[in-house]
């Protein structure tokens, strides 16, 4: 850490490995924060085209593409699975986390190195393992698992009604396997976040991304150790004879509902914090403002860590919880809808007065605020047990999470990707590539999304692999605009690779004043060592 | 290029299609083509259900509308060209304050009646009928429970279903989804080879559970949804209105065949559904033999 003398930074060059070695052997936070970001362009490729498989069965009533049923499941629990877990984990508690928020507290580096290595590549064969389980053998005579991300037992079960095979085991291994990932990851961050912040850079002066992962990296390391043993207990329950989720041996299929969503929804606010934390960046640094109420921005943050805690059954109102249970979880649900509140509207108010420019990062950072509050709203109306009654696993609840999180956490990490493109590979992107990226991809997904509210309305139950006629126009729509979506994704390919292939060297800043975070102080890309000597903050 | 355009071309024709078939919105007991709002409503529940989304619409319209304007406000009026220099405001106690404060406001206000209505759900009256319906890989189990049924208290056999003293089931049958070239005029994919039939304006308790794993028992237009969990089970109410035929489907994945399990009721007058109860305990009377009494030594032997 006192590597301070120029002297040494004269032959860095020699003292860390080359060509692969720097990768497969990496302890830099920045390289391993792109390789989780490259891991998660490739997840999110197969994600995407698992969602369009997805679309194209649905674009017509009957079967159109899938003779089994079974396999349309498989597809919508494997796109679960890997935009989850492979593309917007990876992102943004993976890639922008561990690049940025040690730069951003002015830390030389995360507290462990080689944790954090060993952390990105147990992703790897996290992955590969839920790729070969959608080729093993899954429920009777079909490969892959199709029980939904969710896995709720008895479907995921190794009865004869559930998937026998060892599709499952092996999804419940990828899963441990990326949960541990994502557990060191986080001892990583938080540590880091605690001990290493540069001199005079206290807690209350951190920038918010910081925050964000601080809070995130909590979530993480409280919830996944309850998914771990939730799927433990299915994975004994499939081979080793246990009874804890069969009613036959006085289990309870409803318990492992319980831990769960005690997992699941912490988790999508994992899914979501980082992109608050950057899109407050963006917003102030596009504004050419400081971020407007700052703190309770934080706390903010805290406040949505600490109640998403004690909100999980609100995913379970039918399953014949007693009413008064249902009536907290209504009211505890609602009380995330007050922080979430403060930032929407702290986000504006940083804009509010300021000078905007609309560069590409803003334009997705806008984007999100507005696509984030149409998710936060129907999410108030899903947190109503009574109406929750005719929408729950409804489109309906397909539209909300994918506002929230196709449109919201998405949108947050495309933002974040501009941002600090020229920061990390020393290239400006093509700002109209980017801005047609922007648009095609927001008239896209709000064509696949939009009409799931009405058809959720209509009362079209959510993974169903054909459909009554009546639905058929607006599922026509929702599958024209995947299409468009899936268009997007080439041109933002096409617009990684014109940035690589042109080479337009990128200043230190190239936002200006606006930018104040200490990334924008170093070069870019920044050296290997990027603090020689700390920071000093005022 | 091409492709993008021919999107745009269908796009259009789809929305032209949409407008077009705007007079085919409401619905009773069934979806129907570009439908953007519940099914109607044929029991007290629902209607209270639509009320109360009407209401919550206007309040999250209302709000994304603001966030919307203020943002298109921000966009045009404190553009970079329009204003160069930026304000170095960051805080503003009262609005902080402010916007924490009206948000609880609009909540409490969606409270009341949110918690009016699920209380409303839970308030069992005492039921005229009951059925049992069991989810099964991939069908529905019916079952009749209308003999003569002893005067049970309807809250205390509410709140311990198993303990209260269960009439026998008088017929039980299944309900499996129509093979397309059955349908005839019924839609596919909702239509049922038996229908449940249950009288106008009764209450009608249903007793749910799952016999493999968890499906869920839905009537849309009656406002019920609840799992049909194995071990457990799990009572809903309706007391439908109107007559009328009105389908559900299953609502909680269950394998395979999850899209192909619906489920439809046939609401009728008292004297037709009696005339129904005679004749299907004709059609779907219980085998005499003791079957149960087998099926449970054959358990006993595993």
């Amino acid at each position: 850490m006192a590597k301070s003398t120029t002297a040494h930074d004269e032959h860095s060059h020699s003292d860390y490995p080359k060509g692969w070695r720097r990768w497969v052997y990496s302890t830099s936070n920045k390289d391993i924060g792109v390789m989780y970001l490259v891991f998660s362009i490739i997840a999110g490729l197969v994600g995407a085209a698992l969602s369009i498989g997805i679309r194209m069965e649905l674009q017509h009533p009957g079967m159109q593409i899938f003779g089994d049923p079974q396999m349309f499941n498989v597809f919508t629990t494997g796109h679960a699975l890997v935009m989850v877990f492979f593309v917007v984990m990876p992102a943004t508690m993976g890639g922008f986390a561990n690049y940025f928020a040690p730069v951003m507290i002015g830390a030389p580096e995360t507290a462990f190195p080689r944790i954090n290595n060993i952390a990105f590549w147990l992703l790897v064969p996290a992955f590969l393992l839920l790729l070969i389980s959608m080729f093993v053998p899954g429920a009777a005579g079909s490969t892959g698992f199709g029980g939904g991300w969710t896995a709720y037992p008895p479907l995921s079960s190794a009865g004869p009604e559930g998937h026998p095979g060892p599709a499952m085991d092996l999804a419940i291994l990828s899963l441990h396997i990326a949960g541990a990932s994502s557990i060191l990851g986080s001892i990583n961050l938080i540590t880091t976040i605690f001990n290493m912040r540069a001199p005079g850079m206290t807690l209350h002066k951190m920038p918010l991304f910081a925050w964000a992962v601080l809070v995130t990296a909590f979530l993480l390391l409280l919830s996944l150790p309850v998914l771990a043993g939730a799927i433990t207990m299915l994975l004994t329950d499939r081979n080793f004879g246990t009874t804890f989720f069969k009613p036959d041996g006085g289990g309870d299929p409803i318990l492992f509902q319980h831990l769960f969503w005690f997992f699941g929804h912490p988790e999508v606010y994992i899914m979501i914090l980082p992109g608050f934390g950057m899109v407050s960046h963006i917003v102030s640094t596009f504004s050419k403002k400081p971020i407007f109420g700052y703190l309770g921005m934080a706390y903010a943050m805290v406040a949505i860590g600490v109640v998403g805690f004690i909100v999980w059954a609100h995913h379970m109102y039918t399953v014949g919880m007693s009413v008064n249970a249902q009536a907290y979880f209504v009211f505890a649900t609602m009380v995330i809808a007050v922080p979430t509140g403060v930032k929407i509207f702290s986000w504006i108010a940083t804009m509010w007065g300021g000078s905007i420019s609309l560069r590409t990062p803003m334009l997705w950072a806008i984007g999100f605020i507005f696509l984030f509050t149409v998710g936060g709203v129907t999410g108030v109306v899903l947190s109503n047990a009574g109406i929750d009654r005719a929408l729950h696993d409804t489109y309906y609840v397909v539209a909300h999470f994918h506002y929230v999180l196709s449109l919201g956490a998405v949108f947050s990490i495309f933002a974040g990707w501009y941002y600090w493109f020229p920061k990390m590979f020393g290239y400006m992107y093509n700002e109209t590539i980017g801005k047609l990226h922007f648009w095609v991809t927001f008239i896209g997904v709000n064509l696949v999304f939009f009409p799931q509210h009405f058809l959720g309305m209509a009362g079209m139950p959510r993974r169903y692999a054909d459909y009554p006629e009546a639905f058929a126009g607006w599922n026509y729509v929702s599958s024209i605009g995947s299409y468009i979506s899936g268009f997007a994704v080439l041109i933002f390919l096409f617009g990684v690779f014109e940035a690589f292939a042109k080479k337009r060297q990128a200043a230190d800043n190239p936002w200006g004043e606006g930018a104040t975070t200490l990334e924008w102080t170093l070069p870019s890309p920044p050296p290997y060592h990027h603090f020689s000597t700390l920071p000093q903050i005022k | 290029m091409l492709l993008g355009s021919r999107f745009a071309c269908r796009l259009l024709a789809v929305f032209a299609a949409t407008f077009s078939a705007a007079p085919a919105f409401a619905s009773m007991g069934q979806p129907s083509p570009w439908q953007i709002n519940f099914q109607d409503a044929a029991t007290p529940i629902m209607e209270q259900i639509h009320s109360f989304n009407t209401f919550i619409n206007i309040i999250i319209v209302a709000i994304t509308l603001f966030v919307l304007v203020l943002l298109a406000i921000c966009v045009i009026r404190f553009s970079e060209k329009r204003n160069p220099v930026p304000s170095k405001t960051t805080h503003n106690t009262l609005l902080e304050v402010a916007w924490s404060v009206v948000p609880v406001l609009i909540l409490v206000v969606i409270a009341i009646p949110s918690f009016r209505l699920l209380y409303a759900q839970y308030d069992f009256p005492k039921a005229d009928l009951t059925i049992k319906v069991t989810g099964l890989q991939w069908f529905w189990k019916i079952e009749y429970q209308t003999a003569e049924a002893p005067a049970a208290d309807p809250s205390a056999a509410a709140a311990t279903p198993a303990q209260a003293a269960a009439p026998q089931p008088d017929f039980e049958f299944d309900v499996r989804i129509l093979p397309k070239e059955q349908v005839g005029d019924q839609p596919y994919l909702l239509a049922v080879d038996n229908v449940a039939v249950v009288p106008v304006g009764k209450v009608v308790r249903v007793q749910v559970t799952g016999g493999d794993v968890i499906h869920a028992f839905a009537v849309p237009s009656f406002g019920v949804k609840i799992d049909a969990v194995p071990g457990r089970l799990n009572e809903t109410w309706f007391r439908a209105d109107r007559e009328g035929i009105y389908y559900g489907q299953c609502s909680e994945l269950c394998g395979k065949d999850h899209a192909f399990m619906p489920i439809a009721f046939r609401v009728v007058s008292e004297p037709e559904y009696q005339a129904w109860l005679a004749q299907a305990r004709q059609q779907f009377a219980m085998n005499p033999e003791p079957r149960t009494v087998a099926d449970a030594s054959v358990a006993l032997g595993r």
